[in-house]
């Protein structure tokens, strides 16, 4: 049973990461497009600690921490290039 | 495995994925982009603190240890969901909304993306203050 629902719940995040490609190819601005790449740092957050979950080992975590800073920087620094034109003033 | 604990990591797997699912579904289907903000806010916090809660209760159940990775990437992912949801409207209206249009902020100073920073008292060492 459990099997079933990790299934579906990789089924259902891969559906969101779907949905977030989609409007990030057809976002019509540059603010819908950031919010689509941070929507789809969070889902692949969540389909890496079910894949830890999955192979029952506890080395995804690290990974997924990591995956988690790099997509909160990488958000920051476009909305600020977007903002202000540069990012390291 | 007993069953309740299957059954307890397959309640929060399948509520994780559903919350997951209509986060991005909102992303899609929402028609203003300031609307299109709040959708994910519902991935972030109940997606994918279900499937950590299940990852916490599976280790702790099945495998017998306990770990606290998992509380980390909740408190970072919540530290710093409306830090990025700010900067993004910030990046809306800055792209899309012109300053007149704005209603009035209430207080004395204006938007922040078009009024600048209010004056800061900055408290400098002895040594540099007399230049």
């Amino acid at each position: 049973m459990m099997t079933a629902a990790l299934l579906f719940a990789f089924g259902c995040f891969g559906l969101g990461l779907l949905f977030n490609l989609w409007r990030i190819t057809t976002g019509p601005d540059a603010a819908d497009r950031i919010l689509a790449l941070d929507t789809m740092v969070i889902n692949v957050i969540a389909m890496l600690i079910l894949y830890g979950i999955y192979r029952s080992t506890a080395m995804y975590y690290e990974a997924a921490m990591l995956v988690a800073m790099v997509g909160f920087v990488s958000t920051v620094a476009y909305c600020r290039f977007v903002l202000r034109g540069d990012i390291i003033e | 495995m007993s069953l309740i604990t299957e059954i307890t990591i397959s309640f929060f797997l399948v509520v994780a994925g559903i919350f997951g699912l209509v986060g991005s579904f909102g992303l899609l289907k929402l028609p203003d982009s300031m609307q299109r903000l709040h959708a994910p806010t519902k991935a972030t916090t109940l997606g994918v603190g279900g499937v950590l809660i299940a990852s916490m209760l599976y280790f702790l159940l099945v495998k017998g240890t306990l770990s606290f990775h998992e509380l980390l990437i909740t408190l970072f992912l919540f530290l710093t969901a409306p830090i990025t949801a700010n900067f993004i409207a910030k990046t809306f209206i800055t792209r899309n909304v012109r300053d007149h249009d704005l209603p009035e902020t209430g207080g004395n100073y204006g938007w922040a993306p078009y009024d600048d920073p209010p004056p800061q008292e900055v408290d400098l060492p002895d040594d540099r203050t007399g230049q």
